[in-house]
């Protein structure tokens, strides 16, 4: 059964997106969404405790052998990064009812769940899959529905911002393809562990390098990497809620998985070595994690500054892989997780300021602190979690890349790990001067149902979702073993693969 | 261009050729190069040429755009069902073997039944995209 199971995370989503184009009812595609994401959180758990209990599963599509066919292969590290996409996708289904009606015109919502499902089941597909080109297929998949996702917004800047996002994410994908093809050239197959056992005899072909190349940059742009993040921003600020919170905790963070295998997996952990990419890496997440900061300063609208702030958490992510070590590696996945975690639930603070404030403009949401305790309770517990404060799942990812980083004598990124630590606080410090320390510019919440632009009462799934992310903020904050160890084996796994010792 | 004598003569005469064409495309896809995605593209430049020569309304009052989804996402359906079939019947996702007691018929009976999903989709998402852009498209 446990084989099935890698098949089945893609199939039930599958089948249920054209369900829910057929029915086209609103209540039954959220009923349906989050059910498939529920099941999917269960089976992907089993997933993950089964293999990283130490069994190992092949499923090859079609009954056909894996060189031929489509192979999926999973590993400790992918069952991981699975598990996460669709623990977002669950909390992001429980919150999403009430904001979705407020933010998704009436007759485009099934269309909208259909939309998100196909995103997810993209997203699964890449963690899932061992061959690349079915990667590239389940990139484009996820990512064509995340341009249509984020064109839905209400602000009609949403829609540049997406068409921006449908050039830059094209763009991408297309240099991963070409990528893929020339591997294809060079070595006659598209099965990942075909590829890592054919690669090492033709390492100093030209054709080679440039597959490289490509393959990093398309996937770097498709991860938001400094210079290339610049579709990220608006496209987060001006997408619906919902798809904010879930783009924004599991899009760019697939994407770096896509590139760990790449790198460590695809192309051997020594040619890595030799090439100038492990450098270029550390200080590329440096300047992203100086940039991002500075920029999430100067912005006074919520969700602009959650979107440059991921910008600089994705560096310490960066940074992490370039360190090339087991450390780094393991901080990095411990980051992709806590990540998830944390700018999930913030950009659900931002969902629930858009649904009953209408609004994220700093000078619209000036002390409303006192009056959303519930909603700013967890922003708190957020942004220590991001300025990195012991206790919550921040310290913990920081504490173990600032060790790697010191294990190689990288005093550099421990300087800038510090000082994106203070700018943190900094821009979050910002949000809380407005919110707990300024007059309240409009009286805008009252007891009414529903009236105006505002809206009283926050509905319980919002408050289930938001809290429960908090909530496993501070758990894994204390609790490091699971996280820590799920991370470990996935790293263990990886270096054993290539027969390194680490 | 519904004036046009020549023109609405050559429509209908080479409407009922490129059904054909598209047919033998789609049956044939298993043997020969083709298959549901040509098939699909050929089947709807024929619903094409009748709604720039007959207008569009002819061609939206035959096929809605409430059926044209439902065909899109019934093709859709249609692959995941045959790959949930034979996953039931005790094989792999997509396992045509075990669709019949002979492994050669049911990787023919699973092929045909892909590609007709496949064509369906294809068809109808073509049309869809055409109709969209020619007029303003609402649902329901």
């Amino acid at each position: 059964m446990t084989e099935h199971i890698s098949v089945l995370l893609i199939i039930i989503p599958l089948i249920a997106a054209p369900l829910m184009v057929i029915v086209n009812n609103t209540r039954f595609s959220w009923l349906v969404s989050l059910a498939v994401t529920a099941v999917c959180t269960y089976l992907s758990f089993v997933l993950m405790t089964d293999i990283q209990g130490g069994s190992e599963v092949h499923y090859a599509m079609g009954g056909w052998a894996p060189p031929w066919g489509i192979a999926y292969l999973i590993d400790p590290l992918n069952a991981l990064v699975t598990f996460i996409v669709c623990l977002i996708a669950l909390t992001t289904m429980i919150f999403a009812r009430k904001s979705v009606d407020r933010e998704i015109e009436a007759h485009a919502a099934p269309l909208f769940y259909a939309a998100f499902l196909l995103c997810f089941l993209g997203l699964v597909g890449i963690c899932l899959t061992g061959d690349i080109f079915n990667m590239f297929v389940f990139l484009e998949i996820s990512s064509l529905a995340s341009y249509a996702l984020i064109g839905m917004g209400k602000n009609r800047r949403a829609l540049t911002a997406s068409f921006h996002y449908l050039i830059l994410g094209t763009l991408g994908a297309t240099f991963f393809l070409l990528g893929i093809g020339m591997l294809l050239a060079a070595t006659g197959t598209l099965n990942m562990q075909d590829l890592t056992g054919l690669l090492p005899a033709i390492e100093n072909r030209p054709l080679l390098h440039t597959a490289f190349a490509l393959i990093v940059v398309g996937l770097a742009l498709k991860a938001a990497i400094f210079p290339l993040h610049l579709w990220l921003p608006n496209a987060y600020t001006y997408a619906p809620s919902t798809v904010s919170i879930f783009l924004s905790a599991t899009s760019t963070k697939v994407a770096l998985y896509a590139l760990i295998r790449c790198l460590y997996d695809v192309f051997s952990f020594d040619y890595m070595l030799d090439s100038w990419l492990p450098q270029a890496l550390l200080f590329i997440g440096t300047v992203a994690v100086i940039y991002g900061s500075w920029l999430a300063i100067g912005q006074n609208e919520v969700k602009k500054m959650l979107a440059y702030s991921s910008v600089a958490q994705i560096g310490y992510i960066v940074i992490g892989i370039g360190l090339l070590s087991d450390d780094g590696l393991r901080a990095s996945l411990l980051h992709i997780f806590n990540h998830a975690l944390m700018k999930g639930m913030l950009f659900m603070v931002a969902g629930v300021l858009v649904y009953r404030l209408n609004s994220t403009h700093y000078q619209s949401i000036s002390g409303m602190g006192k009056r959303m305790p519930i909603t700013f309770g967890a922003f708190i517990i957020g942004a220590l979690s991001l300025i990195g404060v012991p206790g919550t799942v921040g310290f913990v990812s920081k504490w173990n890349l600032a060790q790697a980083a010191l294990a190689q004598q990288q005093w550099m990124v421990v300087v800038v790990l510090l000082v994106g630590s203070l700018m943190a606080v900094i821009y979050c410090w910002k949000l809380i001067e407005v919110l707990y320390f300024q007059p309240a510019s409009k009286s805008r919440i009252s007891k009414v149902e529903q009236g105006g632009d505002s809206v009283a009462r926050m509905p319980v799934g919002m408050i289930i979702a938001m809290w429960g992310l908090a909530l496993l903020c501070i758990f894994f904050g204390f609790n490091t073993e699971m996280t820590l160890q799920g991370a470990q084996i996935a790293v263990d796994a990886l270096y054993s693969a290539r027969g390194i010792t680490p | 261009m519904q004036d046009n004598l020549i023109l609405r003569v050559i429509a209908k005469a080479l409407i009922p050729i490129i059904f054909l064409y598209a047919f033998y495309v789609q049956f044939h896809g298993d043997f020969s190069p083709g298959g549901g995605f040509q098939a699909g593209v050929i089947f709807s430049t024929a619903i094409l040429l009748y709604a720039l020569v007959f207008g569009m309304d002819k061609a939206a009052d035959v096929l809605t755009d409430k059926m044209l989804i439902g065909l899109a996402s019934g093709g859709v359906l249609l692959y995941g069902g045959v790959g949930v079939a034979s996953m039931l019947l005790g094989g792999n996702y997509l396992d045509y073997n075990v669709l019949a007691d002979n492994p050669v018929t049911g990787q023919h009976i699973g092929i045909i039944l892909i590609e007709l999903g496949v064509g369906m989709t294809v068809a109808s998402t073509m049309l869809l995209i055409f109709f969209s852009f020619a007029r303003r498209m609402v649902f329901r």
